[in-house]
């Protein structure tokens, strides 16, 4: 651009020649020049103003379109950024120690009617009645017809009903998916895992939901989704309960028992790796409790863990432990044994009357199973510290097992607690506890005297326990219930290869009206294995067993329970890894045993 | 040169054009496979199920116990017995045929063997 100057020559020279003044051309030219400028100016912010205008216009346009497609859009997951998407079960599986399947889910159908839709609901019902046999024709046809819209017929299908269902080919007929339980092992390990039905059911799905055992104490922990793919792992071992419910099952017919229980303790750890409870149940098809009758007499009455009995003999050891621990005696310490006692107005005898006085040593008490010398002792001892030893052994609360039945299985306690209860709850009557509290309490003294809680689920590592005895006096301990095996009342508890140490306990059956029946008992038989280095124990209860093979019938622990938890023992020790202390036999004929049921 | 620069732009755009209608096709497809995948994963993890279902089912020990009964004299098995347990000095050893080896065994070997 060519700049004009402020006083050009010629129009100056002009102005001098003709008198104006020059200076007037000067300003006009400023004031051309400014208008120039403020020209340029203008349209320059103009400009400004309009690209801004627009930029605004733009941005606010775009934010609008986004803001109006998503609303107007159907929402979706991003699909490619979708993972894996694993299936999940809506229940967690069930696995024993080992990893083998004890509960797990399966997809099937139930099969449900929409009979308004049905083309001919006679047919129908006659058709289902041929394919479910539990269902009557009759029922159904009356159920098809009355005008309702909408009916259940079966919660569950197996396949080949279903094909039959689809030939029947009636469009009133609808499957829904359903997931069920499935207990593939049958009635093993029944009373542990409980069962589990549906709660809240709909056309497309239904949940699961524990109605008993495991199944509901731990329903929380099986129905989290976020744990539905790892499998909740128990402590049973399912080898050693199917060869412990076999065993056991054989037992309880040949000593002609109403029922059975056993319970196998790992000492160290508090694993319960086995826990049977005969007769049982088949958890798929979980019968209906009883409504009338005594409750303990349904197959659904877990006898180890809700079967609250007076335990009889099996405490003694107690007594004799505690008071070893005290200090007031030691195994050979001679005792006053001379039966009967009288203590005020009660008369405490020997089995059959018999007297083992006048005094023995604290061993034999326990070898010869006297009632006379363990109330000595425990009268030593008092009943204060008798019942603080009870509740440091556990035997005064329910058992902390994961079962939902356990909490309700409260031992019997007596309200007072006079000497005379300090006399008869050392031999193991006037207070009633169920099997799994006498595991706990020899557990304690198997494991060197430290009380470990009971548990069904893995433990992957060692629980803390409290100290209820000292070291030497559960070993101590352990020796005495080794003698009684050796040279007392549980002879049938030798087994070659293996040292048994345990306690026999034979209790009258209280009559519900008061007193005790004179024929009915239940016997124990606690042991604990290997005696020299304490792993595992072991309780074998046998409701009204009766020994027929003699002349006379027996009814002692040691003709019932103990022969029974023998052949447990020789038939366990080895699969749980323990070597036996071998004998070098000359022959052992080999005998194949099994029962046909 | 400067209808040849737009005769290039379009060009360009019209391949861009080209390639993303390529790529947003291909997209579709591959989430189709992975949806399809997914199912498949879904049935097989189903089948997985059912199948370790019917593994614990055929293994339940009651069954097992049957079947080594009825096939006893195939089989010949028994429950484990602490009978069955032995020392490594109770086995007897097979009878080793004169092996070239001869010096070179050493000597505690031997005894053991007999």
């Amino acid at each position: 651009m060519t700049r004009i100057p402020l006083r050009p020559l010629a129009p100056v020279l002009l102005a001098r020649a003709t008198g104006d003044n020059p200076d007037l051309i000067e300003r006009e030219n400023i004031g051309i020049r400014q208008e120039q400028m403020r020209e340029t100016f203008r349209r320059r912010s103009a400009g400004r103003l309009l690209f801004l205008g627009l930029a605004f216009f733009m941005a606010f346009t775009v934010i609008g379109a986004r803001m109006g497609l998503l609303a107007a859009s159907e929402p979706m997951e991003p699909r490619s950024a979708a993972p894996g998407a694993p299936i999940l079960a809506q229940r967690a599986d069930i696995t024993d120690r080992n990893g083998r399947v004890l509960a797990t889910n399966l997809a099937t159908y139930a099969l449900y009617a929409q009979p308004k839709d049905m083309v001919d609901p006679v047919r129908v019902a006659r058709e289902l009645a041929v394919i479910f046999p539990d269902l009557k024709a009759e029922d159904l046809r009356r159920r098809l017809t009355d005008g309702r819209s909408f009916l259940w017929i079966k919660k569950k299908l197996s396949p080949e009903q279903m094909q039959k269902v689809h030939e029947i080919g009636d469009p009133g007929l609808l499957f829904g998916p359903r997931e069920m339980r499935l207990y593939p092992n049958g009635r093993l390990a029944a009373h542990i895992l409980g069962g589990a039905s549906f709660g809240a059911e709909g056309v497309n799905s239904a949940e699961v939901i524990g109605t008993a055992g495991l199944e509901k104490q731990l329903d929380a922990r099986l129905r989290d989704p976020g744990q539905a793919a790892e499998p909740v792992a128990l402590s049973i071992d399912m080898t050693v309960q199917a060869a412990v419910t076999e065993v056991l099952d054989a037992g309880m017919k040949m000593m002609n028992a109403k029922g059975a229980a056993g319970i196998l303790l790992d000492v160290r750890s508090g694993e319960i790796l086995s826990m049977v409870s005969l007769p049982d149940f088949d958890p798929n098809d979980r019968p209906n409790p009883l409504v009338e009758g005594d409750p303990a007499d349904s197959p659904l009455f877990n006898r180890a863990v809700q079967g609250v009995y007076e335990l009889g003999s099996t405490f003694k050891i107690f007594a004799a432990s505690q008071a070893m621990e005290l200090g007031l005696v030691a195994p050979d310490t001679l005792v006053d044994a001379d039966a009967p006692l009288i203590w005020g107005k009660y008369k405490i005898s020997e089995f059959e009357g018999k007297n083992y006085g006048p005094r023995l040593s604290v061993s034999d008490v326990i070898a010869k199973s006297s009632n006379v010398g363990t109330a000595h002792i425990a009268l030593m001892i008092g009943g204060l510290r008798q019942q603080a030893f009870f509740k440091s052994l556990g035997l005064f609360e329910p058992t902390p097992l994961e079962l939902v039945e356990a909490k309700g299985a409260r031992p019997l306690i007596p309200a007072r607690w006079p000497d005379i209860v300090t006399i008869t709850t050392s031999y193991g009557h006037g207070m009633s506890a169920s099997p799994m509290h006498l595991a706990a309490a020899y557990a304690a003294i198997a494991n060197g005297g430290v009380a470990v809680k009971p548990t069904l689920l893995r433990r992957t590592s060692a629980p803390e326990g409290t100290r209820v005895l000292s070291e030497p006096v559960a070993r101590e301990a352990v020796a005495m219930l080794r003698g009684v095996v050796t040279h007392g009342t549980a002879s049938y508890a030798r087994i070659p290869g293996y040292a048994v140490a345990g306690k026999t306990g034979t209790a009258d059956k209280p009559r519900h009206g008061g007193g005790y029946y004179k024929d009915k008992v239940v016997n124990t038989f606690a042991s604990i294995f290997p005696a020299d280095a304490p792993r595992y124990v072991l309780i074998v209860t046998l409701d009204e067993p009766v020994d027929t093979s003699g002349p006379a019938p027996r009814r002692t622990a040691g003709y019932t329970a103990v022969p029974v938890a023998a052949e447990v023992i020789r038939r366990t020790a080895p699969l749980l890894g323990l070597r036996p202390e071998i004998a070098l036999s000359a022959d052992n004929g080999v005998t194949a045993v099994s029962q046909y049921e | 040169m400067r209808a040849l620069a737009y005769l290039l732009t379009f060009a360009v755009v019209i391949g861009l054009g080209f390639w993303a209608y390529k790529e947003n096709y291909a997209t579709q497809q591959a989430l189709k496979d992975v949806a399809r995948l997914n199912g498949e994963i879904a049935d097989l993890r189903q089948a997985l199920s059912i199948q370790r279902a019917e593994w614990a089912y055929l293994n339940r020990p009651d069954r097992l116990r049957e079947l080594s009964t009825i096939n006893f004299d195939k089989l010949g098995l028994l429950p484990l017995e602490p009978e069955q347990f032995g020392q490594a000095s109770q086995i007897i050893y097979p009878q080793t045929a004169a092996e070239p080896l001869g010096a070179d065994a050493p000597s505690g070997a031997e005894e053991q063997a007999q």
